[in-house]
Formats: C-alpha cells, structure tokens, sequence
C-alpha cells in the first residue's frame, strides 16, 4: 500500500487541472479574453446589443436617439471635449471616416456620433470641438445626453467604463462602436480603424441580420 | 494556534470595507499589497491546522504537488487584468477573490512547501519568479490599458513594481541558495 499517497496525489493533481483550466478557460473565453475590453468585444460580435433608447441632443441642441437611425448604420465613439490624451486621436480617426465616407462615390453609407459623457460638455462647446474636426453636425454629429441620470444606462449599454483622474480628465474604452441598421450595437473596433475595415464590418454585419428583430 | 489568530485577524482586517476600498483604489496596493495578504492570511491559517488534519490533507499531497499546482492556477487567475476588472465590478467575483487566495493559495502553499524539498522548492521559484517577472512587464509597457478600472498610469506603475518584486525575491533566494550550498566550516 505504499503507492497509495502517490496514487491519491496523482489523482488530486488531476483534479486540480482539469478543474483549473476549466475554470480558467471559462473565465477567459477560452484564454482569448484575458482583459475585460477584448470579453466586451468578442460578446458584442457574437450577440449584438440591444440599446435603450437615451434621449440625446446634439451641438446645435436639437433632440435625437440612436433609434432614429433605424435602417442607416452608425459608426459611435465616447469622448469628451476637454481631453487631451486620447480623444483626439479618436476623433481624428472618425474625421478620416467622415472624410472617406464623404467621397464614397455610391454615397453615404456610414453616420457618425460622438456622444460626450462628461457633464461639462455643453452644446455650445460641442459646436466648437465639432468645428475643429471639420464635422458638419449632421452626418458627423457631437452628443450629450439630455438628461444625466440616463448616463450611465447609456455607458452601460455599450459597456463603457469611465473613471477620473480627479484632476479634470477621464479615462475610457477608446474604440469605433458600430450600430446597425436595427438599432443593435453589433461590432466594436480599434480606435484609429482604418474606413475600409469599418465598411467591411458594417457589409459583414448587414449580411448576417436578415431577421429583423421586433424589438 | 496564535497562528491562526494572526490569519484571522490579518483577512478580518483586509476585509474591512474602509481597508477593502483603500487597497483596491490604487492597483499597486490591490496586486502587491491585497492579494498577497490575502494568501498569506490563508498560509497562517493552514500552517495552525491539527495535525490530524494535515495528515489526512498530506495523504492527498505527496511531494506537496497537487497543493502547489492548485497555488499555481489559482494565483495565476488573479494575475488576469479581466479577473481584477471583474473583483471590482461583480460583489460575487470579490467574494470569490477573498475566498480563494486564502483558501486555494495561500494554504496549499503552506500545506505543500515543505513537502516539495529543495529541488522542488528550486523548481518552483525559478519558474514563478521570471513568469511574475514577464506579467509585470507586460503590464507596464503594454500599448493599451488593460483594465477598465485603472488608470494607465497605475498599470505602469503596479507593472514595474510586480517586476521589482520579482527580482528582489530572486536575488534574495539566490543568496540563500548559495548560502545553504557552501561548504560548511568542519
């Protein structure tokens, strides 16, 4: 009987890795997602979001909701205008959009909103920040919600985190946020993703959603 | 048993929701500071078990290796930035995080280490100290940010700090090697 430690020990090891990994695995979307922004991508492609409807103005103060796209695919970035670290490079990125999008000799496929989450941003300020990157405050709009306390179901819904530095600057997913034509928001890509690869999401998400949700 | 004491009140202590949210607002201290406590907290513990206990447990753990590959996975869990993003946004996910470092590192390390023997102990250390090394790397000189949760500049910094920590341990248990391997006077 003297193997049986040995026995039991083998046995335990194996329990601990196959036990292990499984769970690992299953934490980890199969070791693909190991930070939260690559399980939040990987769950939108795999299920598009349904999005509440959230009351929105836009720079020039008129009222809108991300419904009211219905059937016109929308391209949605989170920024805010006193940034300097990174939302300049995302709006930068989406101004490559509005530019590529412009010149599309078939014509515009592509709606652009950056929606600003943080409360100091007033319309007015809005106006200005949009003149900067050349948007026309209608195929490129700049968002607020009208109502702060929808906030953070908006954040929520695209799976937004933002947190403040406390000294006055946020930090946030900086990624393009495709919604499609139901309203649903189906793919999440790179900040800075070149047009092409977003048109190429938006034809490979418009191919797979031929049952319209009622919803 | 003051043992167990000491890892009662040091998790009683760390569990405090005033202590929980300072050592969790800052990364460095919920990496380097909270979740190592909370394994150490689970070592005093299981080093105060009866010794009836310990047997039966050892009959399980011969050479103390299934203890220290469940120390392995486990630990390696809390090494995931989406596992420290989930411990501050899901309450289960943080009652999970307070359960398992005790239970399933830092005991099993206690229960086991001595089981391993020098070899093993060498083996160990010299494959945990460059993956601790590599992860804290990672973490300070990747392009993104990798938890949602934590600024950039804190990532860096817990980054660097966990490379530091990981070079001090294995300067430290290379002298002790040497030292444990030179010839004896007489």
């Amino acid at each position: 009987m003297r193997d049986v430690p040995w026995l039991r020990t083998a046995a335990a090891s194996l329990v601990v890795c196959v036990a292990g990994g499984a769970l690992f695995w299953y934490g980890s979307d199969g070791f693909r997602a190991l930070t939260t922004e690559q399980a939040r991508r990987r769950a939108i492609a795999h299920s598009p979001r349904v999005l509440p409807v959230v009351a929105l103005e836009d720079q020039d103060g008129r009222p809108f909701t991300l419904g009211d796209y219905r059937g016109r695919p929308v391209a949605v970035d989170f920024v805010y205008t006193q940034c300097q670290s990174i939302c300049p490079l995302l709006s930068a990125g989406f101004q490559r959009l509005d530019r590529a999008e412009r010149s599309r000799p078939a014509g515009r496929q592509l709606q652009l909103v950056s929606i600003s989450f943080d409360p100091r941003d007033t319309p007015a300020r809005l106006r200005e920040y949009a003149s900067h990157y050349d948007a026309d405050g209608r195929a490129w709009r700049f968002a607020r919600v009208r109502d702060t306390r929808d906030l953070a179901a908006l954040l929520g819904a695209f799976g937004i985190t933002v947190i403040s530095n406390g000294r006055g600057d946020f930090q946030h997913n900086a990624a393009v946020h495709v919604v499609d034509g139901h309203g649903r928001l189906a793919r999440v890509l790179d900040m800075g993703a070149p047009p092409a690869e977003v048109a190429r999401a938006v034809a490979t998400n418009a191919r797979r959603e031929p049952r319209v949700s009622s919803r | 048993m003051s043992g167990a004491y000491a890892g009662a009140l040091l998790f009683a202590v760390l569990a405090l929701p005033p202590m929980r949210s300072a050592l969790e607002r800052v990364m460095i201290a919920h990496t380097l500071v909270q979740i190592p406590l909370l394994a150490v907290a689970g070592a005093f513990a299981a080093a105060a078990l009866p010794a009836p206990v310990k047997a039966r447990i050892a009959a399980w753990n011969k050479g103390g290796v299934a203890g220290t590959l469940l120390a392995l996975i486990a630990s390696s869990w809390w090494m995931v930035p989406r596992a420290l993003d989930l411990a501050l946004a899901a309450p289960l996910m943080e009652v999970t995080k307070f359960a398992t470092l005790p239970l399933l590192v830092g005991a099993p390390i206690a229960l086991s280490w001595r089981e391993l023997g020098g070899i093993g102990r060498g083996f160990v250390i010299a494959n945990v100290l460059p993956m601790w090394a590599v992860v804290g790397w990672l973490y300070a000189a990747a392009p993104v940010r990798v938890c949602n949760y934590y600024l950039v500049e804190e990532q860096v910094t817990a980054g660097v700090g966990l490379l530091a920590a990981s070079v001090a341990l294995a300067v430290a248990a290379g002298l002790r090697s040497f030292r444990t391997v030179a010839p004896r006077p007489g």
